[in-house]
């Protein structure tokens, strides 16, 4: 039987499901508030084993607290999921029927796509073609506005991506969607949306952007994992670790996180 | 446009089992109480085990969502929409919920209104400050709400609204006005702190034209410590006792009350 859960495990919870999803060095810092609040014995870097005991209580209530890479930095974030859900049910009790249909039809855009992302226009044209009940332009925009603040969605320039909390909730839910249409990231084998590609015909593999930055760090003749075909991409910078900032890889030369691919959370 | 495979989600599978016991689809709440403990005993024989897990998952599902609009739950509503045809075991459905409610997140299930049923979701664990992650993200309401809870209660539990709008316009919060943290601020008082049953609103009988007074609401009687407010009201007594005085303020004595205000509310 797991050890049953103390204040400090309840308090890291209902923070976690007031914010729904924190970044890893937030979850570090709240790991020892929670313990140090109630005076449990804290160990630093077992911040796994103290969500493992949480994550064995709430297996029965079909919640779980899992760790995922976001595309956009990099870093790793923690966040409260459903595992009932094989659709984006989490998401209606917050959204009209009407405006679930163009989240749906948003995703299949931005899964479809090389970039990774949906251009508002795009999106816009969905709204005016849903099958529930039409959406104009201004109700669009503003669903989408509610999307990217309920932290679904990310925009940049008028260009829609998944969120890393999307992402990490709704894996499942997309690989049983799309199966072999999803893009897989060939590094952490978890899924890619924006990614790079080998270019190689052949090959065709995609890698996330950081996973990209770990992999060929410090290589000077970057060669495809899988088929040794020149990378002709450019590599980007390792993201920082301290870093809460969302912007594409901040340039660091000086890093010290090593390329160890076998790291990344895999699925669980 | 490419193919898609759609696997169909699981939810659209999901069998419903007719229970051997029959109940009234039409029931309200009334009927819970007149279960039988034979129909108990044989809606126990008719569900397995896993089944009744999953009901107190759903149960534990929906109140949290809820809650987390602050909206009170009806166990009528309870009944209806999640307990179903479970509705002859719903009393240790309903233990086993408070259960996971204690263990798991540290929130205790609290029936505000016995008569009808109502019950809300009360924090066990003490808030505190200095949190690295904050538990109650982005809600500038509940500044205001404690400056209204605090002096209805330092003028003894009842008072008439127009003291309330006096107040808050000395803080430079006018309800006439649309607010730039809190909207339509009439709304927010009279409405949404209303629904959420922190305050009361009530006609005052026999007034021409109508006026209203103001009370705590049960989910205040609930949540809010009276010690803490006290503390909160000793920290800002003299200045409470200003904005009732007949002294004109100046601007720069309004500024010195809202920053002294905004201090103190950080701490609840």
């Amino acid at each position: 039987m797991s050890p049953p859960m103390g204040d400090s495990h309840k308090r890291f919870l209902q923070t976690m499901m007031s914010n729904g999803i924190i970044s890893a060095s937030q979850a570090a810092a709240l790991h020892k508030h929670c313990c140090e609040t109630h005076g449990a014995h804290y160990v630093a870097d077992r911040l796994d084993d103290f969500i493992n005991i949480i994550n064995a209580h709430l297996q029965s209530l079909f919640m779980h607290i899992r760790k995922g890479m976001s595309e956009e930095d990099g870093l790793e974030y923690y966040a409260l999921v459903n595992v009932t859900e094989t659709d984006i049910t989490r998401m209606a009790s917050d959204y009209a029927d009407n405006e679930l249909e163009l989240f749906r039809k948003t995703m299949d855009l931005i899964v479809d796509s090389e970039s990774g992302s949906a251009s508002s226009t795009d999106i816009l044209n969905c709204a005016d073609s849903l099958q529930t009940k039409k959406l104009k332009k201004k109700e669009t925009e503003h669903v989408l506005s509610k999307f990217v603040q309920d932290k679904w969605l990310n925009e940049k320039d008028g260009e829609y991506t998944l969120s890393v909390r999307c992402i990490v909730e709704m894996e499942q839910y997309m690989r049983t969607i799309y199966q072999d249409l999803i893009k897989v990231c060939h590094v952490c084998h978890n899924i890619a949306l924006q990614c790079q590609m080998c270019e190689n015909p052949i090959c065709g593999i995609k890698v996330h952007l950081p996973c990209v930055a770990r992999y060929f760090r410090a290589r000077s003749d970057p060669r495809c994992p899988e088929c040794s075909e020149f990378w002709p991409h450019e590599i980007p910078e390792i993201p920082q670790s301290q870093s809460q900032s969302s912007q594409n890889l901040p340039s660091s030369s000086k890093e010290n996180t090593a390329p160890t691919p076998s790291r990344r959370s895999r699925r669980s | 446009m490419s193919q898609r495979k759609r696997a169909v989600p699981a939810s659209q599978s999901k069998t419903k089992r007719r229970s051997q016991v029959s109940l009234d689809e039409d029931d309200k709440d009334a009927n819970f109480s007149q279960i039988t403990s034979s129909q108990v005993q044989r809606a126990r024989e008719n569900f397995t085990s896993d089944q009744i897990d999953r009901k107190v998952a759903e149960v534990v599902q929906f109140i949290l969502i809820k809650d987390q609009k602050k909206i009170p739950i009806r166990r009528a509503d309870i009944g209806k929409h999640v307990i179903k045809e479970y509705k002859a075991i719903y009393i240790e459905i309903m233990n086993r919920v408070c259960r996971k409610f204690d263990q798991v997140f540290g929130l205790k299930l609290v029936e505000i209104d016995p008569k009808n049923h109502i019950y809300i979701l009360i924090n066990k664990l003490e808030p505190i400050h200095g949190e690295p992650v904050s538990m109650r993200p982005g809600n500038p309401k509940t500044g205001l709400l404690f400056v209204i809870l605090s002096v209805i209660f330092m003028k003894g539990g009842v008072i008439k609204e127009n003291l309330v709008w006096n107040t808050l316009k000395k803080l430079r919060v006018d309800p006439g006005e649309k607010h730039e943290e809190f909207g339509d601020v009439k709304k927010v008082v009279t409405d949404e702190f209303v629904r959420q049953k922190y305050l009361e609103y009530v006609k005052i009988p026999h007034t021409e034209p109508v006026e209203y007074e103001f009370r705590w609401g049960l989910r205040a009687e609930k949540e809010v410590s009276k010690l803490k407010l006290l503390k909160f009201v000793g920290e800002v007594w003299a200045v409470l006792f200003l904005l009732h005085s007949p002294i004109q303020l100046t601007n720069l004595s309004v500024t010195v009350i809202t920053s002294v205000m905004k201090r103190s509310l950080i701490n609840l």
